[in-house]
């Protein structure tokens, strides 16, 4: 027998399959988390992700390339890392350049780039898929576009955020979406920028990714801009 | 950084030491008094974070239910995940000691040609010893959590298992890294000895072929693992480099997506406070074709070390429901005096003190199952209602009853003491039987002026106990 | 709890061994108090202890042969009164788990589970005990065992009776919910640890400004006064800087006619 045999049969024989009930999960999310209204969310998701430290920005689809523009520029930054292929890259291809912001994107495998990446990459902007207003979290799906280290190396990280994609609570996004019946490689829920507290509980930002994130959300609702 | 990141092998300390390293913290009042405020602190964190005791009470309810759901289908549910991530291209290895763990982490490095493992925070790698292992490899095994990384620059252990570096100061943090990381002056500002390690260790996770984390749940119907942290090191040890190898006790799992939420919630509440950590990181597969970025090979270590014997006791069973937040140590008053490193183990705490013996075997643990007063703060505040002071009773039981055959742990019986024993035995005799109980008593009050002024360990802080002249029952008596 | 719970004539009343041997002052207090009160009380010759040192040291056979004894003391339907969370908690919830393996003595300690009451909870919730101040100004501090607050849910009982003494403050102390460092033979095989533990404790009482110190557990008293009496002894002081007492004896002398 391998180690998965002799592991398997030392549990086996104590393993009774129906001996306790399903926890009732739904139940507990139903009794405890109200629904809440858009403008409710939204209002909840950016008093938590602020509380994190992060920069939220309420932008419309007419004024985001102006907003992200000023953001780089408070921060001497000219230069941003976008996905070709997806709209919010294409129109920031378009329309950073002609303001002096050089736009960089991520058009081939890290490993060709990876110092280039770590040390030369100020910013970066990624679409945020969804948000969850609870916690004040945003979640992303990296793809190919737009892949892992878009939203982990660059110090700065912008998220593009439509405000109708966001849910009461973590459960409530992954039962929505039906994220058991297919996750990509990797799936990832973002609340703030990096952080630590291991030195004598001191809150530092910045510990080994993003040390700023920022938000622009569109789409906020009446009432809760 | 020098290649050779500790300078000496460094063991898990025998419990038989216990009790001089707890008097040595006892007896520093300023250990004391930092391990006093920073349990404070992580307290009334945790207090902050669950204001509505009808909510806490109900979700700890759901957490157990979960656990104990989970628990009670493991084997299925292990061989469940191991298809499923196998599906998703996640290579699934088996260990049930440490020794083949840190073969099978090796073999993979070896195979990859691997000089610089870079670690996420994972106590299973500190249970197995990895770094160890891998020193004697030849391959540099490097901490990358802020904490895991101060403490292995010190050459010392972890003393918590969300906060490793708890025991030190800023000051010596800051001689710390004046003296060991080249080219860094003294600064005992926090944020400047934050910058100092981002800047090695980023440098060192471009550099590594392999990075090891550990998992915070594993889902079985969707081959996830999910990694839970604050500092974006686990994602960085977990992405860039070519090999991702996670390694997770058997018991992390869960059997639904959707039992995640609740234990998140749980952990990150009763562990620092946190509504959430800065990252969830759900890994279901190593990169796939025409993605840019992520391993190539995703590999899972699961180790039993152990956690099968108390998986086959049904009250043992309920040690593998922890989800490691650590809130036993921080509301534990042993833990608060002592600290750590005193326990000598892994896992310090009062869940180091139930998980230990089943790692170790009684042999190594049965002193420190006495080091608790059984107050039940630990019981209290756990998230997933693990009844530890019942369990410390059980394990008492088992480490000083005589040895038996068939015993439910290894090394029961390995605190068992012949006049021990027979003393429990005299004092049931005596209380067991009105009668002489009267008569010992009787005598005990009768002869008080003969009671020592010295009894061992009692006086040692306290004046001597004297039994009253008369007992409630004679005062009662003759009162009529 | 139960004002509508029909007010008991008669109770038994389990001194704990603890308290027949060396607080026998308290337990008659309590008695006195419980009879005041118009209650009858009737301390059952045999009781010896409740099994709880063997029990929580890792001698269940032990425990049980002491425990299958005291099941036999009660045999009239009446509340049982403990003077102590801890042998409370004992009775009340470790009986029926301790003899989980023998049905005719699980039985009988699941009978009997309901019927046990820590003092303090049944003066107020049975009770419903209001006492009366008769005494003058003082300023007082209450320790809670752990057993009581954690196990028993009885931690607010104690903090009850005091506040209805008018004349009395009580003190706030810090860490008040944790253990003062007894836990039975865990003072004994772990001293440092035990006599850290207590060494704070006695601090934090003291710090609160405090005259006194009450508690209604006298295992813990135990612990809190020797410290208390030991360091007294240390730094050369003639009287006590922590007087103590059971809160049954507090009470009795401020309601005093």
């Amino acid at each position: 027998m391998n180690a998965r045999d002799r592991i398997l049969a030392k549990l086996r024989p104590f393993s009774p399959s129906t001996a306790t009930t399903a926890p009732d999960v739904a139940a507990w999310f139903a009794a405890h988390r109200p629904v809440e209204s858009p403008a409710e969310k939204a209002r909840r998701f950016r008093h938590f992700i602020e509380l994190a430290h992060a920069e939220v920005h309420a932008v419309t689809a007419d004024n985001w390339l102006k907003t992200l523009c000023a953001v780089l520029r408070a921060r001497g930054i000219e230069q941003l890392l976008v996905a070709e292929g997806t709209p919010h890259g294409e129109q920031v291809l378009d329309g950073l350049p002609p303001q002096g912001i050089e736009c960089a994107t991520y058009d081939m495998a890290i490993e060709a780039w990876k110092t280039e990446m770590f040390t030369a990459t100020p910013a970066s902007l990624t679409a945020a898929r969804a948000a969850i207003a609870e916690t004040g979290t945003l979640i992303l799906w990296p793809d190919a576009l737009e892949p892992r280290l878009m939203s982990l190396v660059p110090p700065l990280h912008i998220v593009l955020l439509d405000a109708t994609k966001l849910y009461n609570t973590f459960y409530e996004a992954m039962t929505a979406e039906g994220w058991k019946d297919g996750l990509p490689t990797n799936s990832l829920l973002i609340s703030g920028p990096s952080k630590t507290a291991d030195i004598q509980q001191t809150l530092a930002y910045g510990a080994h990714g993003p040390k700023e994130l920022v938000v622009l959300m569109l789409n906020v609702p009446e009432g809760a801009q | 950084m020098s290649d050779q990141i500790t300078e000496h092998r460094l063991h898990f300390k025998p419990a038989e030491g216990f009790r001089s390293r707890a008097k040595a913290v006892v007896d520093t009042p300023f250990l004391r008094q930092s391990f006093r405020g920073a349990m404070d602190f992580l307290m009334s964190k945790r207090a902050a974070q669950f204001p509505d005791p009808e909510e806490l009470e109900s979700l700890r309810t759901l957490g157990e239910q979960i656990r104990q759901y989970n628990l009670a289908r493991l084997p299925d549910l292990l061989e469940q995940l191991e298809a499923n991530l196998t599906r998703n291209g996640v290579r699934v290895h088996w260990a049930e000691t440490p020794d083949e763990a840190n073969a099978i982490i090796l073999g993979i490095c070896q195979q990859w040609n691997a000089k610089l493992m870079v670690k996420g925070k994972s106590m299973v790698s500190e249970e197995i010893e990895l770094n160890h292992a891998a020193e004697a490899a030849g391959i540099s095994a490097l901490e990358s959590d802020m904490g895991e990384y101060i403490v292995q620059l010190a050459g010392e252990k972890p003393s918590h298992i969300i906060m490793p570096a708890i025991h030190k100061t800023k000051e010596e943090i800051a001689r710390l890294f004046a003296e060991k990381v080249p080219g860094v002056d003294y600064t005992d500002n926090v944020d400047a000895l934050i910058q100092i390690g981002r800047t090695v260790l980023r440098q060192k996770f471009m550099e590594a072929e392999v990075g090891l984390s550990g998992v915070n749940f594993a889902v079985a119907e969707t081959g996830t693992l999910c990694l839970v942290e604050n500092e974006g090191n686990g994602r960085m040890c977990t992405t860039v480099p070519p090999v991702h190898i996670a390694i997770t006790g058997i018991e992390k799992i869960v059997e639904k997506l959707d039992h995640v939420p609740p234990l998140y919630s749980l952990l990150t509440r009763s562990a620092t406070g946190q509504n959430i950590s800065t990252y969830f990181n759900m890994i279901s597969g190593p990169r796939k074709p025409g993605e840019k970025d992520g391993p190539e090979e995703v590999h899972l270590v699961l180790l039993d070390n152990g956690r099968s014997q108390a998986y086959a006791d049904e009250q043992l069973r309920k040690t593998l429901q922890c989800i490691r937040c650590g809130a036993c140590m921080n509301h534990c008053p042993v833990y608060t005096r002592i600290g750590g490193h005193a326990y000598g183990t892994t896992y310090p705490g009062p869940i180091g003190k139930i998980v230990s013996p089943h790692m170790l075997g009684l042999d190594a643990t049965a002193g420190l199952t006495t080091a608790s007063s059984l107050c039940g703060a630990c019981g209290e505040v756990c998230p997933v209602k693990i009844p530890i002071p019942e369990l410390l009773m059980r394990l008492r039981e088992e480490a000083f009853s005589a040895p038996h055959p068939n015993p439910a742990m290894r090394g029961q019986g390995a605190g068992y003491s012949p006049l021990v024993s027979a003393i429990w035995r005299g004092w049931a005799f005596v209380y067991r039987s009105p009668a002489m109980y009267r008569a010992v008593s009787w005598l005990t009050s009768r002869f008080n002026w003969l009671t020592p002024s010295r009894q061992g360990a009692w006086t040692s802080v306290r004046e001597p106990l004297k039994p009253a002249a008369k007992r409630l029952r004679d005062r009662v008596r003759e009162r009529g | 709890m139960s004002p509508a719970t029909p007010r008991p004539t008669d109770v038994y009343f389990f001194a704990t061994c603890v308290v027949d041997q060396f607080f026998p002052g308290a337990g008659m207090d309590a008695i006195t108090l419980l009879e005041r009160l118009g209650v009858r009380v009737h301390f059952p010759e045999d009781q010896t202890c409740c099994g709880q040192p063997a029990y929580t040291s890792g001698f269940p056979d032990e425990a049980r042969k002491v425990a299958a004894h005291q099941l036999t003391l009660f045999p009239n339907d009446w509340p049982v009164v403990v003077p102590s969370g801890s042998c409370a908690g004992m009775m009340k919830h470790h009986y029926p788990t301790l003899f989980a393996a023998d049905p005719v003595r699980k039985a009988q300690a699941e009978k009997l589970s309901p019927r046990i009451y820590e003092f303090t909870r049944f003066l107020v919730d049975v009770l419903d005990y209001r006492p009366e101040d008769r005494g003058s100004a003082c300023t007082v501090v209450l320790h809670t065992s752990c057993s009581a607050r954690r196990e028993m849910g009885v931690h607010l009982s104690g903090k009850k009776l005091l506040g209805e003494l008018s004349q009395v403050t009580l003190a706030q102390q810090d860490h008040e919910s944790e253990c003062c460092g007894f836990g039975g033979t865990f003072s004994i095989k772990q001293p440092e640890i035990s006599g850290a533990m207590v060494e704070d404790k006695v601090q934090a009482l003291k710090a609160s400004g405090a005259e006194r110190v009450v508690s209604a557990d006298c295992g813990c008293l135990m612990n809190i006064l020797g410290h208390a009496a030991w360091k007294d002894r240390q730094e050369g002081r003639t009287s006590a800087s922590l007087p103590g007492e059971h809160i049954a004896s507090f009470l009795l002398r401020r309601t005093a006619p």
